[in-house]
């Protein structure tokens, strides 16, 4: 393991309940300082398990899972990592600086430091004005921004993104992609994001993680060589096809076929 | 980038205050036409009777004829239920807070505070009397604060409890401490629910000290006012009581949702419908 390993994974399995649901088995993986790695896969692959696990919000049932080093419950613990979920998460009794600040608060930064902190990330998600604004009175787009300000405050060396995007509409989302690859490039921060869209995936990505369902496990990494800073134009260029192309494939290798099986032997079982 | 405002537009304030009395016209009407078949339509045309209801003009001029003596017993019993309200509901947020923090407990007790909120706990009024003195205003604080109790307890364990599990996560993931986990996201969360909870208990809590009054009290009281005054047929003093009673029940309601609108001006409710 390189000093520049952000996350290791080595051996991850996670069954839940008696019945034994097995969502992941046997994950391996390895993220290194500034990539940007997608999880994909059909839904109940466990790849927000995955996430989570590497966040320390759940705990494997066996395996190691290591974040700048050090074991993730001891990475939560120094809030090496920030998150955003698929729902912006935000609380509706503080306004947009209020739920920005939260974490900076949870740090004890002082005051001053804290307004000053916020305002960056207020400028930075691009919604200078709404400061005081409390979160009803924001879009769904907007109130996911402000989650991702909030995650990115106090600049995590990692930042876990749970389809952060998925409940937003195409253009939203495209437009949130753009800005997200420009607080990435800005930042220099790690990015571990969990989507089931193939082009999604391929546009943020440096590498993308396919993953087949049942039980969960890493199928496929495609490394996504597209020419950095991507722009809307990335979307047209041929090698994008091509590379959206190689993670559909992989994904119906091993996703949906497999699952077939799966459930025909436990029919037969 | 629009900016998305609710703000009312800039009106004079004539037009503002026609705009308002418009909006409450009906309202004002209803009152009107109510009083109006109280006063004439009840006793001349239906025949009901001056023990059954007497007339609007009647109970009026009693309710400024005597009104030191209604008010301060209105006071009186007001001070019974408020206290029994602070205390009731004071009890029933700290319980709340307690089984919200072990859960093991809330599960063990929460069938019997959702089964005792069913019962009729008025019925132990001559209890609390016997228990805390019948001429005691604590008798009656204790009843309005067993009344209290219940519902402030179901509501706030519900927000205190009904919180989306990604925002513990988020919590979580900022190593944060139950202790402030509470602080910043349980109990904020369950104010809209505390709140819905205090209000309840403020009416009954004015229902538990009058109706305490009536198993026998101090004659300053309020409800022992409205039982004597009937027992000696001034049905006029009692119906003004009664009056008395609705104001205070009308403000102490209304003060709590005043409250209410400026604690929770960041909920969603907020937002004005025009």
């Amino acid at each position: 393991m390189s000093t520049d390993t952000v996350v290791s994974a080595k051996e991850v399995s996670k069954v839940f309940g008696k019945g034994g649901v097995v969502a992941l088995q046997g994950i391996d993986l390895e993220v290194t300082r500034g990539e940007f790695v997608s999880l994909i896969g059909p839904s109940g692959c466990g790849k927000s398990t995955l996430l989570r696990v590497v966040g320390d919000i759940t705990e494997p049932t066996s395996g190691d899972v290591t974040v700048n080093g050090k074991p993730a419950r001891q990475a939560r613990e120094d809030r090496d990592y920030g998150i955003v979920f698929q729902a912006p998460v935000l609380f509706d009794w503080r306004t947009v600086a209020k739920n920005i600040g939260l974490p900076l608060e949870m740090q004890r930064w002082d005051r001053g430091r804290r307004q000053a902190r916020v305002a960056e990330m207020v400028e930075l998600v691009e919604l200078t004005g709404f400061e005081k604004h409390y979160p009803w009175q924001l879009s769904g787009g907007m109130q996911q921004r402000v989650s991702i300000a909030r995650a990115l405050a106090f600049a995590p060396p990692l930042l876990l993104m749970d389809e952060p995007f998925g409940a937003l509409d195409e253009m939203t989302r495209e437009r949130l992609n753009l800005e997200l690859l420009r607080i990435w490039a800005e930042t220099g921060s790690t990015v571990i994001f969990v989507t089931h869209s193939i082009s999604e995936a391929v546009f943020l990505s440096t590498r993308v993680a396919v993953m087949s369902p049942r039980p969960g496990r890493i199928s496929a990494l495609v490394e996504i060589d597209l020419p950095q800073p991507r722009t809307a134009e990335t979307r047209e260029h041929p090698h994008f096809f091509e590379l959206v192309t190689e993670v559909r494939e992989a994904l119906h290798a091993t996703g949906a076929d497999q699952v077939e099986e799966q459930l025909a032997a436990e029919v037969a079982e | 980038m629009t900016v998305t405002t609710y703000e009312e537009p800039q009106r004079s304030l004539a037009l503002r205050f026609a705009a308002r009395f418009r909006e409450w016209l009906p309202a004002i009407v209803i009152f009107g036409v109510g009083l109006a078949v109280w006063q004439w339509v009840l006793p001349d045309i239906v025949g009901v009777q001056r023990f059954l209801l007497p007339r609007f003009s009647a109970v009026a001029a009693t309710f400024w004829t005597e009104r030191d003596a209604l008010w301060s017993a209105g006071w009186f019993t007001f001070k019974e239920a408020l206290g029994g309200w602070a205390i009731g509901c004071s009890c029933a947020f700290l319980a709340a807070l307690t089984l919200a923090r072990w859960r093991p407990l809330g599960r063990a007790f929460m069938p019997y505070a959702i089964a005792a909120n069913a019962i009729p706990i008025i019925a132990f009024a001559p209890i609390t009397n016997a228990w805390f003195g019948t001429f005691s205003p604590h008798s009656k604080m204790a009843i309005a604060a067993v009344l209290c109790f219940f519902p402030v307890l179901v509501n706030s364990l519900r927000g205190l409890t009904s919180v989306r599990p990604e925002s513990i996560e988020l919590m979580r993931s900022y190593a944060a401490s139950e202790a402030s986990t509470f602080r910043r996201v349980r109990i904020p969360n369950s104010l809209p629910f505390v709140f819905s909870g205090l209000k309840v208990a403020s009416v009954l809590a004015m229902i538990g000290a009058i109706v305490g009054d009536y198993f026998g009290g101090s004659i300053e009281a309020l409800g022992i006012q409205i039982r004597s005054s009937v027992g000696i047929s001034q049905f006029e003093y009692a119906w003004a009581a009664i009056l008395v009673a609705s104001i205070l029940g009308l403000v102490f309601y209304g003060s709590i949702s005043l409250v209410e609108r400026r604690v929770l001006r960041w909920h969603p409710s907020s937002r004005r419908i025009e």
